[in-house]
């Protein structure tokens, strides 16, 4: 499939199940929402190593959040119920009580429970107070600023990650702009994160190592400067190669996102020194969802 | 189902069979042979009500002036109860769930040690809303009680959960004996309001005059206050926006109790 001189490839990017929440942010003003969401959702960018990939989800008006303030929601996802809820702890802990002016509200009303303030409230040394507004319970937990209000339960739901385009440019530069443009489009849609610095994640892994106990190595298939040694996947022209990584409430957010994407690159096609779109896959033995790039394209 | 008052009780009528947990189900001639009590008369429910049947997805309408009849809602669980006109004392005692909503004003004793559930009151209501009965220790302990008119004495007395809001004033001794809960009132405070409070909230946000055992604290505007008056709009007060947006002044008490209840009081 050819699409503006761009080569979509035939092979699909591979999902695999995750658990995930919603949770809201908010802050005097939306500066300060900001400050503590990005801490919330740094260092997040893979299970791997971080234990959880997070991101923000996008802006809230005042109208959208229970305390009439600014905020932010954003999306943190994990493998499990278990490891989700122990990142959340952590993050809510370190990130979001710690940030002036902040309060902390579920975003998902549903699904398996989620402690917020359930276990942060004994910050508070018996100072805590529980109120319970419109059947939702809420701890004030008093802090040098004034107050800490956190809602008592959250929500995690089935989720999807994986979702993934890889984008072949001549250059550097030029698989960079794409990229940028792309995930700027993508991060307008609701319900998906793309977890990896500005979007982008320009090392893309391949399982497996020669060293012993590495589990995952550089996808030395997708290296340019490795073409002449190892059996590249790329053609002569290929300079520089990126991934955009997607995850997503469910399948269909994903594939939108997906489908957003690889219109925005196509967009300004082949002479944007865009070549190639093309998908990571495990041969199809990690996860369930397979996200064929020709079968998300049809869908346009 | 609709019943209405074709006569009016001369003395109290107690009624705790007028709910919905009660009534939906049967037929109209069967409700009619419910027992009341006209005074310390046992008598039946149709000696005072017409009864119409029909279904009304769960509610039950009662409409008539009803002042004199107590015990309306008592012990309901389930279902929706929609009076229209004033109703008497001891609406919703002991209310566990489902909803109330009085098209008119109540008498004394609304949501007396009431559980769950919703009482909305568009008129004025009585004294002594969601407390204890004289000689418990504990009223409300959950549940809301809007209030969208005024209140008189000793609101929340002994509450220990549970929301009540008043869009109009209250009277003296309001939040007296509070254990924990909250009680909002939009419009003035009576006198000593949280003498002998524990735990809990009492929010105002006109100026009050408070007992001495009541400890200034700050001014700040707490997250939480902006959360309960957004919530309390939606469920049909007024409240400006300079009463959400402002900051409240904390005031810690009382200090011959546990000292851990707050009173908070707009400071505009």
């Amino acid at each position: 499939m050819i699409v503006n001189g761009i080569a979509i490839d035939d092979t699909f990017a591979e999902g695999f199940p995750m658990k995930a929440t919603r949770l809201i942010i908010t802050a005097q003003t939306l500066e300060w929402a900001y400050h503590s969401a990005r801490a919330m959702t740094g260092f997040a960018t893979s299970v791997i190593g971080c234990g959880c990939e997070a991101g923000i989800e996008r802006e809230l008006s005042p109208q959208d959040t229970p305390d009439g303030r600014p905020g932010v929601s954003v999306l943190i996802f994990a493998m499990g119920v278990k490891s989700l809820t122990k990142q959340v702890e952590v993050r809510a802990g370190q990130c979001v009580l710690t940030a002036p002016t902040s309060a902390l509200f579920a975003g998902l009303h549903e699904g398996t429970p989620l402690p917020l303030g359930q276990y942060l409230r004994y910050y508070g040394d018996g100072f805590q107070i529980s109120k319970k507004i419109g059947g939702r319970r809420f701890w004030r937990i008093p802090v040098m600023d004034g107050e800490f209000l956190i809602e008592e339960m959250g929500y995690i739901v089935d989720a999807v990650g994986g979702g993934n385009l890889l984008v072949l440019a001549k250059s550097q530069p030029q698989a960079l702009a794409a990229c940028e443009a792309a995930v700027k489009a993508m991060r307008r849609l609701p319900n998906v994160i793309l977890p990896f610095p500005g979007g982008v994640v320009r090392s893309g892994s391949k399982v497996g190592s020669k060293y012993k106990g590495q589990n995952a190595s550089t996808n030395d298939a997708f290296c340019p400067t490795l073409k002449g040694v190892t059996k590249t996947q790329l053609s002569p022209e290929i300079g520089s190669v990126m991934e955009i990584v997607i995850d997503g409430l469910s399948r269909e957010d994903v594939e939108q996102a997906m489908r957003v994407g690889i219109e925005t690159i196509c967009t300004y096609g082949a002479k944007s020194g865009v070549r190639r779109i093309s998908a990571g896959n495990y041969g199809g033995k990690l996860g369930p969802f397979h996200f064929h790039l020709h079968q998300i394209m049809s869908l346009c | 189902m609709r019943l209405s008052l074709h006569t009016a009780p001369e003395v109290p009528l107690e009624t705790d069979c007028l709910c919905p947990d009660q009534l939906l189900g049967k037929s109209a001639k069967e409700i009619a042979k419910l027992l009341v009590f006209h005074g310390n008369q046992r008598a039946e429910l149709g000696e005072f009500f017409h009864i119409q049947e029909g279904a009304q997805n769960g509610t039950v309408t009662v409409e008539g002036d009803l002042a004199k009849v107590k015990q309306v809602g008592a012990g309901m669980s389930d279902g929706k109860l929609r009076i229209v006109g004033n109703v008497g004392a001891h609406l919703g005692a002991e209310m566990r769930g489902g909803e109330i909503v009085v098209e008119g004003s109540a008498g004394d004793w609304v949501g007396r040690e009431m559980r769950g559930g919703r009482i909305t009151i568009l008129g004025d209501a009585g004294h002594l809303v969601g407390s204890a009965v004289r000689g418990a220790a504990v009223g409300m302990t959950g549940g809301e009680i809007f209030i969208l008119g005024s209140a008189k004495n000793e609101v929340g007395n002994g509450m220990r959960r549970g929301l009540i809001a008043i869009a109009g004033d209250s009277g003296d001794f309001t939040g007296v004996n509070l254990k924990a809960g909250t009680v909002v009132v939009l419009g003035n405070l009576g006198l000593r309001s949280g003498a002998g409070m524990v735990r809990g909230t009492i929010l105002s946000t006109q100026p009050a005059e408070l007992l001495p055992t009541f400890c200034y604290d700050t001014t700040y505007r707490p997250p939480i206050v902006r959360t309960l008056l957004l919530y309390l709009r939606r469920q049909g007060f007024t409240i400006e926006d300079v009463y959400i947006n402002g900051p409240y002044r904390r005031f810690s008490g009382d200090a011959i109790e546990l000292n851990k209840g707050e009173i908070l009081l707009y400071a505009g």
